[in-house]
């Protein structure tokens, strides 16, 4: 990134209507080499997890990228608390999950689910919902302003291509995205799967056997203040 | 689309700034809204409009964020199209453990069946390949870093397999033995799981050595593959001929399936190339069918049967190495178009007929491929084959269509081109993941993705004229479908709740019983239909090949001599249903039935069974 001064790119910028004449100014700032040295874990973070300020549904304020993803396996999904479709049978799906994982979730495991109608679910409505299924510690609900609950559930591709579809909330709830952010290993699955199947697949994303990263990482994550 | 021509080239340097731009805008600590006052931004888009990298759809509340630039721009044409490499055989001696019919756990051997056809067709031959990284070049030197990947040997595509059926009567000569060894690392460079499974597409193969999607194998084990290479019928309705010639295979390719996580492993290079000659397709021209030559598959002089494999791949605009959208449900579009590891490569030919194979790996693109010549002309060519099966003779035609996993082998005959320069033009428009619009694009107007000269030196061609073929069957003609069925099955293939599913159901878990059972050596007639509306799905069914008997209730003799030829992959088009003719024959054991856009395939599209000597009588399995 360039250490261009706010001032000076408005003026830049204030000059052309365009974003044509900006390229050449954008060039000459260019390292010398076309293309940047950026891990491939850094390059995930930039193009999945802006490091958006959510709310739990304690009302804690915690950042996307830092707080919940960093050094963890997490397992996305979307919601709303007045979903009278196919939210509460994944809902109840993912509690006997939850049950199924022990005590591993809230510690090197989180799970979170983004709210789709944020207007609607301020904190105590999440919270509501979550005592009303009885979600245990290292599952968190999370809302935030509407525009930002949109980037995260484009980042994360609940999405459909068709425009009409994809206006239909009930189309990104039937999908998890799981994943294991230090290790890089991603996946995905229908959240209607049973938990046995959704625990196999996540075994597949896990720090792998006899390593000491389990540990490490829960500590890291614990000292993070990753949501518990 | 998206390929680069000069002009376009202009414009992807444009969008690639812009992309830069938006970073540094963002980093200096703009909000849109500051942009939308600078006149810089409208309200619905950015400041330069996406082109389809992945499935995901604009964002049409105008936030850049989604936003990602193409792929860095790459000089089209300059580098040569890689011939594939031929895998060489082992010594027996030379594999330890040496092979048995039992798994050797103990070894560290993934499998834990036994090879059911190890007595009966006990292996002639042996190979070896290890799954590793490797590095590639993809770009013309200087214009991509060297790419990281995944692949046989090291390399992407794998080497080519080049195998021969015994004669008839004696089937038991064609028979090989595979030895996989998982070396991939445990760091994955971003993207693609360390746990593999191989699948050798097309092939009439026992169960175990299939590469059922849950028979995966972990870094530092080894799989033992037995591939009998024999032709159906064998063990059941044609043993004393040793097989029905009619179900010979030609043109294969093998790939990796790891359940849930084959597009990623595939993508970063997990795939690879298998032909099987036999006394009739025999690989030289002066003999049987007399087609084009195969040579050493390497000298230009002498080696005119050309496997070209085909896949489109997206560069990360920031490091210029290979991206991967980690949660795409919908499918992934490439706007760079690679044919054997390069992009748009070019290939010099002489002045004669070359048999070219056409294969798809995806992820999700259907290609349309013309010839286009001098003046935007379309050069005709002789289509022989659908997936691995000849057809009854060769069909002259301007296309062909290939989607994920399709093969289509084609006779092209440049004996009266010297000079002349084509490319194959891909003029299917598709804009996301949800198949082709069905827009078949003008001359000139598509994608050109591998350039043919016609300006290698005279040889000798003996090979058959297609034009001069008299009327009737040339190749071995079809088999018959006539037979009673034991059972018709339904597999409606949809779309809940973002959700793939078949039949209403998901897929898994592994340790689950099968969904549906077929009685070994029975007929049976499926009907697929396509109810996920906008989408199309290329299903593929492992073990056994199909005849079309209808489409959308009309015989496929009123749509041509091509519909007819036995498949392995139905391009299940827009709310289309087709009813089709499966003998399931010689061999039992677990199999899936799935959507071989593999981002649908990894979503749970997918039914696992099982052939074995009892059946079910699920009708909607």
């Amino acid at each position: 990134m360039t250490d261009l001064k706010r001032r000076s790119l408005v003026a830049t910028l204030a000059a052309t209507p365009f974003a044509v004449p900006l390229l050449t100014r954008a060039q000459s700032l260019d390292p010398p080499s076309k293309f940047k040295q950026v891990s491939s874990r850094e390059r995930i973070r930039q193009r999945y997890f802006p490091n958006l300020v959510l709310t739990d549904h304690d009302g804690r304020k915690l950042k996307f990228y830092d707080d919940l993803v960093k050094d963890k396996i997490v397992i996305f999904n979307m919601f709303y608390a007045q979903c009278e479709g196919i939210c509460s049978p994944i809902t109840r799906n993912l509690v006997n999950f939850q049950k199924l994982l022990g005590d591993r979730v809230g510690k090197d495991i989180f799970m979170y689910s983004f709210t789709l109608k944020p207007k609607e679910d301020a904190v105590a409505a999440m919270k509501h919902y979550a005592h009303m299924h009885k979600v245990k510690p290292g599952w968190l609900f999370l809302t935030g302003s509407v525009d930002d609950m949109e980037t995260v559930r484009r980042k994360l591709g609940f999405v459909d291509p068709d425009p009409e579809v994809d206006k239909d909330k009930s189309n990104h709830i039937g999908v998890l995205k799981y994943g294991n952010e230090p290790l890089e290993r991603w996946g995905g699955c229908p959240g209607m799967s049973s938990p046995e199947w959704i625990a196999e697949m996540l075994s597949w994303v896990d720090w792998p056997r006899n390593s000491t990263t389990t540990k490490e990482t829960s500590a890291k994550a614990k000292a993070n203040g990753g949501g518990k | 689309m998206a390929y680069i021509s000069k002009r376009n080239l202009r414009k992807e340097k444009e969008k690639q700034t812009a992309a830069n731009n938006r970073r540094e805008l963002i980093a200096a600590g703009f909000k849109r809204r500051d942009l939308l006052k600078m006149g810089l931004l409208t309200s619905a888009g950015m400041l330069i409009p996406k082109k389809g990298l992945s499935a995901r759809p604009l964002n049409t509340r105008g936030s850049f964020d989604d936003d990602e630039p193409n792929s860095p721009g790459t000089t089209p044409f300059q580098d040569l199209m890689p011939r594939l490499t031929v895998l060489q055989q082992v010594p027996l001696a030379s594999l330890n453990p040496q092979p048995t019919q039992q798994p050797q756990p103990q070894f560290g051997e993934a499998r834990t069946v036994a090879h059911q056809a190890f007595v009966d067709f006990p292996p002639q031959r042996y190979y070896e390949m290890s799954e590793q990284a490797g590095t590639a070049l993809m770009a013309p030197q200087g214009e991509l870093p060297p790419q990281t990947i995944w692949g046989f040997n090291g390399i992407t595509p794998g080497p080519l397999i080049v195998e021969r059926y015994g004669v008839l009567g004696h089937p038991q000569d064609g028979s090989i033995l595979l030895r996989l060894r998982n070396n991939l690392p445990a760091d994955n460079g971003g993207f693609g799981l360390p746990s593999v499974t191989e699948h050798l597409h097309n092939g009439h193969t026992p169960l175990e050595s299939d590469g059922f999607p849950c028979f995966f194998m972990e870094r530092g084990q080894f799989y033992d593959h037995h591939y009998p290479n024999v032709y159906a019928g064998v063990k059941s309705t044609h043993q004393a001929q040793g097989g029905d010639i009619k179900e010979a295979l030609h043109t294969l390719w093998y790939h990796d399936h790891r359940i849930d996580h084959t597009a990623e492993n595939t993508y970063k290079g997990l795939a690879g190339a298998y032909i099987l000659f036999n006394e009739f397709d025999t690989g030289n021209e002066n003999t049987g069918f007399k087609l084009p030559s195969f040579g050493d598959g390497q000298n230009p002089l002498t080696s005119f049967d050309i496997y070209m494999v085909f896949n489109d791949k997206v560069f990360d605009s920031v490091t210029g190495l290979l991206k991967f959208d980690l949660f795409n449900t919908d499918g992934i579009l490439g706007d760079k178009f690679l044919v054997n590891g390069k992009i748009q490569p070019v290939l010099h030919v002489s002045p004669r007929r070359y048999r070219f194979r056409w294969l798809n790996t995806g992820p999700s693109r259907f290609y349309q491929h013309f010839l286009l010549g001098p003046n935007n002309s379309t050069k005709s060519f002789w289509q022989i084959s659908t997936d691995g099966n000849l057809l009854e003779r060769p069909v002259q035609v301007n296309s062909a269509r290939i989607s994920v996993a399709e093969r289509v082998d084609v006779i092209v005959d440049f004996t009266n081109d010297a000079g002349k320069t084509f490319y194959i033009e891909n003029r299917l428009e598709q804009q996301d993941g949800r198949g082709p619009t069905g827009n078949v694009l003008g001359a000139g107007q598509g994608t050109k993705i591998l350039k043919i000269m016609v300006d290698g030196p005279p040889v000798t061609d003996n090979s058959v004229n297609p034009a001069l073929i008299p009327p009737g069957t040339y190749f071995y003609g079809f088999p018959t479908t006539t037979d009673q069925e034991r059972i018709t099955r339904t597999f409606r293939f949809e779309r809940g709740n973002g959700q793939w599913q078949v039949n209403g159901q998901l897929v898994g878990p592994c340790s689950a019983p099968p969904r549906f059972a077929i009685k070994r050596n029975t007929v049976e007639k499926w009907i697929f239909q396509n109810n996920s509306g906008g989408w199309q799905h290329p299903i593929h069914m492992h073990f056994e090949e199909f005849q079309t008997l209808t489409l959308n209730g009309n015989p496929p003799s009123s749509t041509g001599l091509i519909t007819r030829g036995r498949k392995d992959v139905l391009r299940l088009e827009h709310n289309m249903e087709a009813k089709v003719f499966f003998r399931f024959r010689d061999f039992v054991g677990r199999f899936p039935i799935h959507c071989h856009n593999v981002v649908h395939e990894d979503h749970a599209m997918m039914v696992l069974g099982v052939i074995d000597d009892v059946g079910d009588n699920k009708t909607q399995p």
